[in-house]
């Protein structure tokens, strides 16, 4: 078993990427690999007790979720497969309404998704902007609502700054014209407390691998009278809505992990949020030109995300790599794709900084030592890139005096 | 993350002639802050015998770029000005143990640098200058024809997606594309003629999807102003010729200051304030107060301000902060 609980290497701060699966969440799955290897659908022993643990999961899931029935709970592949099913069965069940409304700084799941669907398949889109601090424009949002929105989707929680949207606020506003609402939620789940239950939330995508549970694993809520048309046809498994025999060691996994994310709920806002304080502080008291991204006052307690300016991502994180440092950036080199991040675009960050924007999260695992040697490691690495920046020079920014052949 | 190579690696952890070259005669800076990478080369050159003796550069940009200009000082030092004029991306490429296809622009950059320096040394405009109206291809990243032409031809590419991947042009907004392929056709034709490339191989008009129509006309950047080091760029004459002749001074400071007023609530109502302070050719001079003095936010601020400045004169302008030009 050391194999499965030995301590990662290195300083990990990129868990809104995805996180250690916790080693009692891979003790709780180990039994549903070999002894208890049975379809939960069948008659006979071998299956019945599998049955009985899905159950059990689905319980720990619907208990983190402040959902009100086990059966509003929909195991799926993960995230995006929720978003998928969540978004195409509104569709279908909002006959004669054919607009969606989502937002410039939501997960690839749902953007492209929503983008396919307005290009090839005639629905009207409506993508809501964000201000500079990532917070969403309540006015365009109204604005765009009518008798002919059939589905709202809007992150609870933003990937790159951890800006939380008032997801509750924004879902009553959806409910008031018929349309359907939906959260990808994927980035809030297991880290700020949640009441769906008292909520007008139709659909909710969560996804294990981000809070301490296994990947290829994840859940759909579905409110009870919501109708729902599965994207997945087949066997009667998950009462009809998502066919193909279930995933039951991931399941009992992600059970697990909602188990102990709600007993972990209180840590995580007071001792993760008191470190990401800690490191963000420090960075910003030590290394000048720089800028916390996204709503600082309403965001998740783990992201911390710091635009450096000047400097670009990739640079960053490649010497924070070399030190044993894991962290991501918003970046145009990282991804491939050659402009900085949709989320950075979308709340207008200066190029100047969008290039440099770097996200650490947290997560429970995460200690104070960590969190003191990123606070050591980082104020080098920017003073050793901006050394070798044309933008740089002795201690200021000096973008005004340079002026290359073509820009 | 991407699979670089150990050479890539040591030229990036490391980088060799990193740095500020005080005595430099030559001096060539290419890509912009908003494309996410620029250069400036450096090159001392000995007067009697042309050869290079020193080289040095600075960079913004990924590890592939700090890598390909850190190789580039290495294999230009010690040559003569002709001799490192021969130096290709590829080059660059090879000399780190290759790129990956995507950030083969990096290496692209070096090249170009090169190129500006030694034009600079030399105190010449950049040779075959070709830059009739039109020439920039691609609006978003500033990548002219005569770029994609050496890339092309360096690099024997046939397909739009390799232009991309080697210039970065098209790799933003996309309405460029039409240009691009009737750049690369052209060129292709030109290396098939001259027996480089074979026929079969060419790209041609049509082949691909249907390409889609240019969005706006092109517009050219505002040149460097007066306190900018050498002007180096073959676009500063372009860029004279493209400017309306339109506005009177006058309509034009009262332009900006309408824009400016139109954004004082905005400001007003979170405590802070902006006042215009001075108008210089194309240079908005502003000054910010209350609350916004000091906001880490200030910069965001002051764009916002360019864009309603510039979308209400209709013109490149650009807005600096009252204190930055004290300090410049």
């Amino acid at each position: 078993m050391t194999a499965v609980t030995a301590a990662p290497k290195g300083i990990y701060l990129d868990n809104n990427a995805t996180t250690r699966v916790d080693p009692r969440v891979v003790e709780a799955m180990l039994p549903f690999f070999t002894e208890q290897f049975g379809n939960p659908s069948s008659i006979h022993s071998f299956g019945a007790d599998v049955g009985k643990a899905v159950r059990w999961a689905r319980e720990q899931v619907k208990a983190l979720l402040g959902a009100e029935h086990d059966s509003e709970i929909v195991f799926t592949s993960g995230g995006t497969e929720s978003d998928n099913a969540a978004i195409l069965s509104a569709l279908k069940t909002q006959v004669g309404r054919d607009e969606i409304i989502t937002s410039a700084v939501e997960h690839p799941a749902i953007l492209a998704l929503c983008e396919y669907l307005a290009k090839h398949e005639g629905y009207t889109l409506h993508v809501i902007p964000v201000d500079s601090l990532g917070r969403l424009d309540m006015d365009a949002y109204a604005k765009a609502l009518s008798e002919k929105t059939a589905v709202v989707s809007f992150m609870w929680a933003n990937n790159e700054t951890g800006t939380i949207f008032p997801i509750a606020r924004l879902a009553a506003m959806a409910k008031k014209v018929g349309a359907l609402f939906h959260t990808d939620a994927v980035q809030a789940v297991g880290k700020i407390p949640l009441d769906l239950a008292h909520t007008d939330v139709d659909f909710l995508s969560l996804s294990g691998h981000k809070l301490h549970g296994p990947k290829g694993i994840g859940a759909l809520y579905v409110r009870r009278g919501t109708r729902f048309r599965p994207m997945i046809r087949g066997g009667h498994q998950e009462r009809d809505r998502r066919a193909g025999t279930e995933n039951t060691t991931g399941i009992v996994g992600l059970g697990k992990a909602c188990e102990l994310a709600l007993a972990h709920m209180e840590e995580e806002n007071t001792r993760v949020r008191a470190l990401r304080d800690k490191l963000e502080k420090a960075i910003i008291g030590q290394v000048s030109h720089c800028f916390v991204t996204g709503d600082w006052e309403n965001r998740l307690p783990n992201t911390c995300n710091i635009a450096f300016e000047y400097i670009e991502g990739e640079a960053i994180l490649l010497f924070l790599n070399r030190m044993g440092i894991a962290a991501s950036s918003g970046s145009a080199c990282t991804s491939g794709s050659l402009e900085p991040s949709h989320v950075m675009r979308a709340m207008n960050v200066p190029f100047t900084a969008a290039h440099g924007a770097t996200r650490f999260s947290l997560s429970r695992e995460t200690t104070e030592a960590e969190i003191d040697a990123t606070i050591a490691a980082v104020p080098g690495i920017i003073e050793k890139l901006r050394g070798l920046s044309p933008f740089w020079n002795k201690d200021t920014a000096k973008a005004e005096s340079f002026q290359p052949a073509y820009s | 993350m991407w699979n670089y190579t150990d050479k890539v690696k040591e030229h990036f952890f490391d980088p060799k002639n990193a740095g500020v070259l005080d005595d430099a005669n030559g001096v060539g800076e290419v890509g912009s802050i908003s494309c996410g990478d620029a250069l400036r080369l450096m090159i001392k050159v000995d007067d009697a015998t042309d050869i290079i003796t020193e080289a040095k550069f600075q960079t913004f940009g990924c590890g592939s770029a700090i890598a390909s200009s850190s190789a580039l000082t290495e294999l230009i030092i010690g040559k003569t000005v002709d001799a490192a004029l021969a130096v290709t991306n590829q080059d660059i490429a090879d000399y780190l143990g290759g790129l990956p296809p995507e950030k083969m622009h990096c290496s692209v950059m070096g090249a170009e640098a090169l190129r500006a320096a030694i034009a600079n040394y030399k105190g010449v405009e950049l040779e075959e200058d070709d830059h009739e109206e039109g020439a920039l291809l691609c609006k978003c990243f500033g990548i002219d024809y005569g770029m994609v032409e050496r890339a092309v031809k360096t690099n024997k590419l046939n397909t739009l997606e390799q232009v991309t991947a080697y210039t970065k042009a098209g790799g933003s907004c996309k309405t460029c594309h039409e240009k691009i392929e009737e750049a690369l056709a052209e060129i292709n034709a030109a290396m098939v003629a001259e027996g480089t490339m074979a026929a079969a191989e060419a790209f041609v008009v049509g082949a691909a999807p249907k390409p889609k129509a240019p969005a706006s006309p092109i517009v050219v950047k505002k040149p460097a102003t007066a306190s900018a080091p050498v002007q180096i760029s073959p676009l500063a004459a372009q860029a004279e010729k493209a400017r309306p002749a339109g506005l009177t001074n006058l309509q034009k400071i009262t332009l900006i200051q309408k824009a400016i007023e139109e954004i004082r609530p905005q400001l007003q109502r979170d405590g802070g304030d902006i006042e215009l302070v001075d108008v210089d050719g194309d240079t908005v001079v502003v000054k910010l107060s209350g609350t916004c003095v000091g906001c880490q936010m200030s910069s965001i601020t002051i764009q916002g301000v360019q864009a309603a400045v510039m979308e209400k004169v209709g013109r490149p302008l650009r807005v600096i902060p009252h204190t930055a030009l004290a300090t410049a």
